[in-house]
C-alpha cells in the first residue's frame, strides 16, 4: 500500500516537473512552478524557508522520501531501473553494496564549498535539479517541439488555429554534450543498478541522508521473523539493505518500500519507533567512482550557427534579379556579437546574484518564448542563462523567465517593473550601417525602441538633409534588444547591447 | 507562395458562402458526361465547349473570348534543390484545356514571375495551332536605350516562340508625362514599334495603365496615334468610387471609347479581394443570386461593358478556370437591379480598412527580404474575416488576436514580416496601386504589436 502511494505521489511530481519544463504556452508556469520551487538546492539558493522547512520536516520524520516522490531525477532513475528489470524479466536483481562514503561526503563537501563560494558550474552539474532541468530541455524538448510542429502542421491544413508551430534549436552545444554525457552516465547506472547516483554521488541526497538518521519513522527489520533469505536485498535498488547482518543503512534508504512487499515472512516493518543504530558505515577501498566529464574547450559558437542556418535555408530563396517582378531577396543568418559582458535577464539583478543562484536548470531558456535567452559557454557562468538577439529580443509584455526561476537567480517581476530596469546598453557600430553601407535611409532602430531612447540624427551635421543615423540616449536605453534584433545589416548588426554588470532603474 | 495562398483564400470564401462543395463538383464536371450534381441539390452544368461570349476588335477584326488569360500567376512547384520553379505540366493543362473551352487571349509579360513567364506560356502555346490563340506580352521597365529596348521585345519573340505579336503593349503607363516619354519617345522605341506594326510583326499596339489623369489623356492623344486597343483596371470599387490612388475607370472606359480605343480588363478582382468581401457583402449578393460566388459577380460586372475586348484573369488552379468559365461562356450582362446590389457592396468595401494591394508583385524583391504581397494580403484576408478589430473589447478579441498572429506567422516567415521595413522606400514607386507601403507597412506592424502586447485599443 505505501509503495502504491509512494509510485502515485512519484507519477504525479514527475509529470508536473516534465510539464513544467516543457510548457510552450505558459500557461501552466503559474500552477506547476512549486515543483521547481520546492527542490531542495534551489529552494537553498532562493532562501525559500517554506520550502526548506517542508523537505527539512519530511526529512526528520520519515527519511529520504524527499528522494523517491519529489526529486524527478531520482523518480527517473526508478523509472529506467523498472524498465530494466522488465527487459532482464528479473525484478529482484540488486544486492548490498558498499557505502563508499569517501565518495559521497567528499563530493558532499566539494558542493557545499562551491555553494558558497559561488562556483557555479561545479553546483550545477552536482545539482539533481539541474541535471533534470537540463535533461527534459535539451533532450526532450525538441521532441516535444517537433511533436507540437507535427500538430501545428495538421492544424494549418485543417483551417484552425489550435498550435502555432515553434522553432526547435540547439540554444549551445557545450550545454546539449554535458547534459547527453550526464544522462548517460545516470542512465547506464541506473539501468545497471538502481539508485547508484543518489547513494554513492548526489549530495542533496547524501545531505538528506544525514537528516533521515534523526528520523523516527523508519524502515526496520523484526530479526525473530527474518530467516536471512535475502529477497529484501535483492530488491532493494539503494543497495543498502545487508539481509546477513540485518541492518539497513539508513543514509542511503530512499524509503521507496520495495523491500516492504517483497518479505514472504513479515520480518520488514515501517513505523516510528526509538533510534536503535545508525548507519552501517563499512569503509571501502574499492574506488573507480565514475565522474562526469565536463570539458571546458572553447567550443565555437559558430557550431550553433551551422545548425541555425541549416534550418534558415529552408526559407531563404536565392535572390533575383532586380529587374523582375516578385521572388524574395535571400536573408543572411544573423551572428552572435562578441560582448565582453553577458546580459542576463531583467529580475536577476546583477551578474553576481546570477552567478550565485542559478543551478542551470534551463527552466527560464526552455520558457523564453522569444528566443531571446541561451546557455552561457563562458567559464564562470557555464550554462546559466545569458541574453542574445539573433532570434527575437526582451519583449516588453513578457516576464515569463522571471515566473519560472525556483532558485531566486531571476527574481520575480511584472512587465512594468520591467520597463525601467536597464539591463545592458546599445552600442552604434557605424561601420555595419546600412545608411552607411546601402546609401538608403533606415528607421528600424529607432522605430522599434520601446523606450524612445534612439533619435536618428543627420549623418552629416553641416548637412539636415542628409541621411540619418541613430544616436542613443544610454539614460534610457534598457538593453532589450529591440535595435539589435530589427537591426538590418547583416551577420552583425550595427547596433548591439553590451550587458550591464549592475542592473539599474532608469 | 502567393499564388498558393491565393488559391486558399478563394476557397475560404467558398466555404463562407455555404458553397464549397461547388468546387469539387466543378473539377469533376467537367471530364463527365452528365451534369454533376452538387451535395446540395443544385445543378452544376457541363462546361460548355462553343458558348464562349466572344468580341470583336474593330481595328483588325480578331474575335477574342471574353475572358482572356492572364499568365502573371501560373502554377509553381518546388524543384530538387527547394526553389521555385514553373510547374510546366499544369501550364500546359491548363492552357489546353482553356483553349478547348473557346480561352483564345493570353497577356504575360517579361517581368512576369520573375521573368519565367513568357517562356512558360510560349512552351505552352507552341503545342496549339498559331491562328488559335493572340497572344500578348509588353516594353516593360526602363527607360531604356533603343537597343535595350529592342533586344526586349525580340526576347519577348523567343521566349513566346512566335514571329508576331498579336498584341504588344506600353507596360504600366501612368506614373508621369516624364517617364512615359523617357521610356518610349525620346530614344526612339515608341517609333520602333510603329514600325514593327506595320511591318505586321505587331498586330496591335497599345498600353496598359496605372496612374493619373493627365498621363492617360496625354498618352490617348499622344501625336495622333490610332491605339488598337488599351488596357486598364476595371471593377465595381473602381467604376466610379476608387480608394486610393486610383482614377475611375468610368472616366478611363468613356475616353477610350470615343477614341474607338477597345479596352483589355485587368484587376476585375482587384487581386483576389473582390473575390473574398466582407459576409455581409456576401449576404446581399446571396440574396439576390443565391450560390454565385463574389468573383462571379465581378467578372460580370467587368465583362458587362461593350467596348470591353477582353477580361484578364491569373488562374492557378483548374478550379479557378473552371468556375470563370462558367462564368463566361456565356456570360449573362449586369442588368440595374445587380448594378444597384453591386453600389451598396462598394459601399461596404470602401469601409473597410483594406490596403489596397493587388498581389502583382512588381514592388518585389524587397532589398531586405521583406514579403510585401504576403504581409497585405494576409492584413486583407483578416479585414475579410472579420478579424482586424477596431477594438479590444471587441467581442471575438482572443480567438481574432490568435487568428491574425498565428495566420501571420504561417503566411509570412518572422524575418519577412513588416516589423523588419526599414523604410528605406525603395518599393515606393514600384507600387501601379501608389500604395505607399512602409506606411502600410508599419500599420500592420502597429496592429501586431498592438496583439502582441496584448494593449488595449
Amino acid at each position: 500500500m505505501l509503495r502504491k502511494i509512494r509510485i502515485a505521489v512519484a507519477w504525479v511530481v514527475f509529470a508536473a516537473a516534465l510539464l513544467l519544463v516543457l510548457d510552450l504556452t505558459g500557461a501552466l508556469h503559474g500552477w506547476l512552478g512549486w515543483v521547481a520551487r520546492v527542490q531542495l538546492v534551489p529552494a537553498i539558493l532562493a532562501g525559500n524557508l517554506i520550502a526548506l522547512v517542508v523537505v527539512g520536516v519530511l526529512t526528520l520524520l520519515f527519511g529520504r522520501v524527499y528522494c523517491s516522490v519529489l526529486c524527478p531525477l531520482g523518480i527517473a532513475q526508478d523509472g529506467i531501473s523498472w524498465l530494466s528489470g522488465r527487459r532482464k524479466g528479473k525484478k529482484a536483481r540488486f544486492s548490498y553494496t558498499k557505502p563508499m562514503s569517501w565518495l559521497r561526503y567528499g563530493l558532499l563537501t566539494i558542493f557545499v564549498v562551491a555553494l558558497v563560494v559561488g562556483i557555479g558550474a561545479v553546483v550545477s552539474l552536482l545539482d539533481p535539479w539541474g541535471i533534470f532541468g537540463r535533461t527534459a530541455s535539451n533532450l526532450l524538448a525538441p521532441l516535444w517541439g517537433w511533436g507540437n510542429n507535427a500538430l501545428a502542421w495538421v492544424a494549418e491544413r485543417a483551417d484552425s488555429y489550435a498550435f502555432h508551430s515553434r522553432e526547435v534549436w540547439v540554444r549551445s552545444w557545450i550545454v546539449l554534450s554535458v547534459t547527453a554525457a550526464t544522462f548517460a552516465l545516470i542512465a547506464v547506472l541506473a539501468w545497471r543498478r538502481g539508485r547508484t547516483w543518489c547513494t554513492k554521488v548526489c549530495p542533496v541526497g547524501t545531505l538528506l541522508g544525514l537528516l533521515s538518521l534523526a528520523a523516527p519513522f523508519r524502515i526496520r527489520f523484526d530479526k525473530s521473523a527474518c530467516t536471512h533469505c535475502g529477497v529484501c536485498e535483492k530488491k532493494c535498488k539503494s543497495g543498502c539493505i545487508d539481509s546477513k547482518t540485518q541492518t539497513i543503512d539508513r543514509t542511503r534508504c530512499v524509503v521507496c518500500f520495495d523491500c516492504l512487499d517483497s518479505c514472504n515472512f513479515g520480518a520488514i516493518k515501517y513505523g516510528a519507533c526509538g533510534s536503535k543504530r545508525g548507519g552501517s558505515a563499512k569503509e571501502a577501498p574499492d574506488g573507480g567512482a565514475p565522474e562526469r566529464t565536463s570539458d571546458k574547450k572553447g567550443v565555437s559558437r559558430r557550431n550553433f550557427l551551422a545548425i541555425a542556418g541549416a534550418i534558415a535555408v529552408a526559407n531563404t530563396v536565392k535572390a533575383q534579379q532586380l529587374k523582375v517582378d516578385g521572388g524574395l531577396a535571400e536573408i543572411e543568418d544573423k551572428k552572435r556579437p562578441v560582448r565582453k559582458n553577458p546580459i542576463t535577464p531583467p529580475g536577476s539583478k546583477d551578474a553576481r546574484n546570477m552567478k550565485q543562484h542559478c543551478v542551470a536548470c534551463q527552466l527560464c531558456v526552455t520558457a523564453c518564448p522569444n528566443g531571446v535567452l541561451v546557455s552561457s559557454s563562458r567559464l564562470a557562468t557555464l550554462m546559466q542563462p545569458e541574453m542574445t538577439f539573433e532570434r527575437g529580443y526582451c519583449r516588453p509584455e513578457c516576464v515569463e523567465c522571471s515566473e519560472v526561476c525556483p532558485a531566486g537567480a531571476i527574481e520575480r517581476i511584472s512587465p512594468a517593473d520591467k520597463s525601467a530596469i536597464s539591463v545592458g546598453n546599445a552600442n552604434y557600430i557605424a561601420d555595419n550601417c546600412v545608411v552607411g553601407r546601402d546609401n538608403l535611409p533606415c528607421t528600424a532602430c529607432e522605430r522599434h525602441c520601446p523606450t524612445k531612447a534612439i533619435t536618428l540624427v543627420p549623418r552629416d551635421p553641416a548637412d539636415p538633409k542628409s541621411l540619418k543615423i541613430p544616436a542613443i540616449d544610454n539614460t534610457l536605453c534598457i538593453g532589450c534588444g529591440a535595435c539589435e534584433y530589427h537591426c538590418p545589416a547583416r551577420p552583425f548588426a550595427a547596433i548591439y547591447v553590451e550587458g550591464n554588470v549592475t542592473h539599474h532603474s532608469l | 507562395m502567393s499564388m498558393k495562398t491565393n488559391d486558399i483564400s478563394r476557397r475560404d470564401f467558398l466555404k463562407a458562402a455555404g458553397a464549397g462543395t461547388i468546387v469539387t463538383a466543378a473539377a469533376f464536371a467537367g471530364c463527365k458526361p452528365r451534369n454533376a450534381v452538387s451535395a446540395e441539390g443544385g445543378e452544376l452544368g457541363e462546361i460548355p465547349t462553343d458558348q464562349m461570349t466572344m468580341r470583336t476588335n474593330p481595328h483588325t477584326g480578331d474575335v477574342v473570348s471574353l475572358l482572356g488569360y492572364g499568365c502573371m500567376r501560373w502554377p509553381l512547384r518546388k524543384n530538387a534543390e527547394g526553389q521555385d520553379e514553373i510547374d510546366q505540366e499544369k501550364v500546359n493543362e491548363l492552357t489546353d484545356y482553356a483553349i478547348a473551352h473557346g480561352v483564345n487571349y493570353f497577356d504575360t509579360a517579361p517581368v512576369y514571375i520573375r521573368g519565367w513567364s513568357e517562356t512558360a506560356t510560349g512552351i505552352a502555346l507552341k503545342r496549339h495551332p498559331r491562328d488559335k490563340f493572340f497572344v500578348a506580352t509588353k516594353a516593360s521597365g526602363g527607360p531604356h536605350t533603343l537597343e535595350n529596348g529592342i533586344a526586349m521585345y525580340r526576347r519577348s519573340l523567343a521566349a513566346l516562340q512566335v514571329d508576331y505579336l498579336d498584341y504588344y503593349l506600353l507596360h504600366n503607363v501612368g506614373s508621369s508625362i516624364e517617364s512615359f516619354r523617357a521610356r518610349f519617345i525620346d530614344n526612339g522605341l515608341l517609333d520602333f514599334f510603329i514600325a514593327e506594326r506595320k511591318a505586321g510583326r505587331i498586330r496591335n499596339l497599345g498600353w496598359s495603365f496605372h496612374g493619373e489623369k493627365e498621363v492617360f489623356d496625354y498618352v490617348l492623344a499622344y501625336n495622333d496615334i490610332q491605339w488598337d486597343f488599351c488596357q486598364i483596371q476595371l471593377n465595381y470599387q473602381d467604376w466610379q468610387y476608387p480608394i486610393g490612388a486610383a482614377i475611375e475607370a468610368k472616366y478611363l472606359y468613356d475616353e477610350l471609347v470615343k477614341k474607338n480605343v477597345p479596352v483589355v480588363i485587368m484587376e476585375p478582382l482587384l487581386g483576389g479581394r473582390l473575390a473574398r468581401v466582407p459576409a455581409q457583402a456576401l449576404a446581399m449578393m446571396n440574396g439576390m443570386h443565391p450560390g454565385d460566388t463574389a468573383a462571379k459577380w465581378a467578372f460580370r460586372y467587368a465583362g458587362t461593358p461593350e467596348k470591353v475586348l477582353t477580361v484578364l484573369s491569373g488562374m492557378v488552379y483548374m478550379e479557378h478556370l473552371q468556375e470563370n468559365l462558367r462564368t463566361f461562356a456565356p456570360l449573362t450582362p449586369m442588368n440595374d437591379q445587380e448594378y444597384a446590389v453591386l453600389d451598396d457592396v462598394s459601399d461596404i468595401l470602401a469601409g473597410a480598412e483594406y490596403i489596397q494591394c493587388t498581389t502583382c508583385e512588381y514592388c518585389m524583391p524587397c532589398p531586405y527580404g521583406l514579403d510585401i504581397p504576403q504581409t497585405f494580403a494576409h492584413y486583407n484576408k483578416c479585414v475579410s474575416a472579420g478579424q482586424v478589430m477596431e477594438s479590444s473589447d471587441d467581442e471575438n478579441y482572443k480567438q481574432a488576436r490568435r487568428a491574425f498572429l498565428v495566420g501571420y506567422d504561417r503566411s509570412v516567415p518572422r524575418l519577412r514580416q513588416a516589423a523588419r521595413c526599414t523604410e528605406c522606400k525603395q518599393c515606393r514607386p514600384k507600387c501601379p496601386q501608389n500604395i505607399d507601403i512602409p506606411a502600410e507597412m508599419r500599420r500592420v506592424d502597429a496592429y501586431a504589436e498592438k496583439l502582441r502586447r496584448k494593449l488595449e485599443f
